[in-house]
């Protein structure tokens, strides 16, 4: 196994007196598919924001392609090549594709010292990267609204690569897509992790985390539940420790010592 | 990006051709355009023998429309931005007695007063700015409090220094300056003559100006009217900046997390319409020769209707500076136009209510059809 890019040791966040995370830790290789299952209120939210630097842990530590990490503003995480796709937030509606692609990236060239937004290029490369991921637009100015839900996930998701993620993390990506969309979503998911990038796949739905995992890491209540590779865990269990830790005992058989 | 793949996009047959109908109907500018149209027919048909389209009626309206294209221009990338600024019109008060007051009643050089009056202005808008992100309010209502706290201001201190609300004699204090004449004068003065020499232009026939003619030059204010459109214009399509205001507008916490500085491009929308506001006051100023505590008094509705009658949406995100700039031009004329016409003028407040509701339902359709909603 290649050595991981990230790497959360015992990760703990206090809100007050609320224990989000109470030690959490957890590794993603470049190019595996890493799921984040848990149920709602597990911490999932939480540990994915102090990987992307939005939250800075309380306790705990961060190896970030080998060295100690300590992000202050997301913006330092990204310029890091760690990218974080928000369900919802991902686009703008009313902006075009190729506008929205390069929101906050935009090329620019300069006319008589002055410098303009290049449109041109804009446009090339988001029709040229859109092409790759299998969406057909009828223009690089058509707007964002007129895309179907897991069409906005997928353009998020190519922006986030294209400008040179390593990680990639997916906040739910699936959870409000129907059944077409979220194959078109986890097809996209194949296909950045093949580029050798690391994905954090963060749902509740077991069926899309197996469908293209390559580990699972279960949290509940603010603490790992285990982490299992691919094929060592059936979806019924990976179910019933995502409802609670019912069966913990009967599981720890089966998670094969990687807790 | 190769030719081939340029070519493969352009084959595939599973996108649908939109029809150039369609295209040019999710324009922002479209609705403004064809009311531009409509207006100029109407009062073609209407007004035609009313002097209206002679050279000096020419330049009664334009200069109107000249004045409402100046405030909406900041009024419509601020919108864009997503929000709003309802101090346009008490600032205008207030920067104009602040020039009247510095340059006239303290006696300071007019340059002074109009850089002054500049800084304190953008300075509010800053402040407005600076208190909508703070405190995360809507813009509505921190600029509302500032259109009363603005106006009883300019008039408290134009009470307390001078016991009037009317401070004239710019134009005399202003003789001479070098700064001025950027907001007050005229330009293309010789063309003119040559046009009225041409028979083009009509001239006075009597009284001391008789021979010169009716016409002596374009006004600065128009001139500012088509700087600030291009300049905005061009800011907000062809810029990374531009792009920054739509996305602010669009939606603040995604532009966020792409690392746009949303704050940043608010605030200086707030400035920027701020600039605006004075520039509109010193041209006034300038062309009365005295300022007033009551100037200004509802611009700040006349530039979001222009705005909206542009094609921008009240939610932000969408709009257009040229359709901002033509709805300030169907402002205009209409105004004049009714006058020309010998129209009741009060009807003109009815036409503007028609007219804005008509275009916010227009807006709201093509925005559900960018967007796909139902």
């Amino acid at each position: 196994m290649t050595e991981p890019i990230i790497q959360m040791k015992n990760i703990e966040k206090h809100f007050g007196a609320v224990i989000a995370l109470a030690g959490v830790s957890l590794d993603v290789v470049p190019g595996e598919c890493h799921c984040l299952l848990g149920d709602n209120g597990a911490g999932k939210s939480t540990f994915i924001k102090t990987m992307s630097g939005v939250h800075k842990p309380t306790k705990g530590e961060i190896f970030f392609e080998g060295k100690p990490m300590n992000f202050d503003r997301p913006r330092d995480a990204i310029a890091a090549g760690i990218a974080t796709v928000y369900q919802d937030l991902a686009m703008i509606p009313l902006m075009s594709v190729s506008r929205n692609f390069f929101m906050g990236n935009e090329p620019t060239m300069k006319i008589a010292g002055l410098s303009f937004f290049d449109h041109k290029h804009a446009n090339d490369v988001t029709m040229e990267e859109m092409n790759k991921m299998g969406i057909n637009l009828r223009g690089p100015d058509q707007a964002v609204g007129t895309l179907s839900g897991g069409e906005r996930q997928t353009v998020a998701i190519a922006r986030a690569v294209h400008f040179g993620a390593k990680i990639l993390i997916l906040d739910e990506p699936t959870s409000a897509l129907g059944v077409r969309q979220t194959s078109n979503v986890l097809a996209t998911v194949d296909k950045v992790r093949t580029k050798g990038i690391a994905v954090v796949f963060i749902t509740h739905n077991v069926r899309h985390a197996l469908a293209v995992g390559d580990r699972f890491t279960v949290l509940d209540r603010g603490k790992t539940l285990g982490t299992a590779k691919r094929g060592e865990i059936t979806p019924e269990e990976l179910q019933d420790m995502m409802a609670g830790g019912r069966e913990l005992a009967t599981l720890e058989g089966s998670l094969g010592g990687t807790v | 990006m190769s030719d081939q793949s340029v070519t493969d996009i352009d084959q595939d047959e599973r996108i649908k051709q939109t029809s150039r109908f369609r295209k040019a109907l999710i324009r922002p500018e479209l609705g403004s355009i064809c009311g531009t149209i409509l207006v100029f027919i109407f009062f073609l048909l209407v007004a035609r023998d009313s002097g209206m389209f002679a050279a000096d009626g020419i330049m009664n309206w334009g200069v109107v429309s000249a004045q409402f294209t100046i405030i909406a221009v900041g009024a419509c990338l601020l919108m864009i931005a997503g929000e709003f600024d309802l101090s346009v019109g008490s600032m205008i008060g207030f920067s104009g007695i602040v020039i009247a007051l510095l340059s006239v009643t303290w006696g300071l050089p007019m340059w002074i007063a109009i850089l002054v009056a500049f800084a304190v202005a953008m300075s509010i808008g800053w402040l407005n700015g600076y208190l909508v992100i703070k405190t995360g309010l809507p813009s509505f209502i921190v600029t509302l409090a500032f259109l009363y706290i603005l106006r009883g201001l300019t008039i408290f201190i134009a009470i307390s220094t001078t016991n009037k609300t009317i401070i004239g004699g710019v134009r005399k204090a202003a003789e001479g300056d070098w700064l001025a004449p950027l907001f007050g004068g005229k330009i293309l003065n010789g063309v003119f003559v040559w046009l009225a020499d041409m028979g083009l232009v009509e001239t006075f026939v009597a009284g001391n100006r008789a021979g010169q003619p009716v016409v002596e030059g374009i006004p600065m204010l128009i001139v500012w009217a088509i700087a600030l459109i291009v300049f905005a214009h061009i800011l907000l399509t062809r810029t990374k900046f531009g792009n920054w205001i739509f996305a602010s507008g669009g939606d603040a916490q995604a532009a966020r997390y792409t690392g746009v500085p949303v704050n940043r491009v608010k605030i200086l929308m707030f400035v920027f319409t701020a600039f605006c506001a004075t520039v509109f006051a010193t041209c006034q100023v300038m062309e009365f020769g005295s300022a007033a505590a009551d100037r200004g008094l509802l611009k700040e509705f006349e530039a979001i209707i222009s705005v909206v009658i542009g094609g921008a949406l009240l939610t932000g995100g969408y709009g257009s500076v040229i359709g901002a700039a033509l709805g300030a031009l169907i402002f205009g004329v209409v105004q004049q136009g009714l006058f020309f016409a010998g129209v009741e003028s009060s009807l003109f407040r009815v036409f503007l209510g028609a007219i804005l509701l008509l275009a916010v339902i227009l807006n709201t359709y093509i925005r559900r059809m960018i967007t796909g909603e139902k």
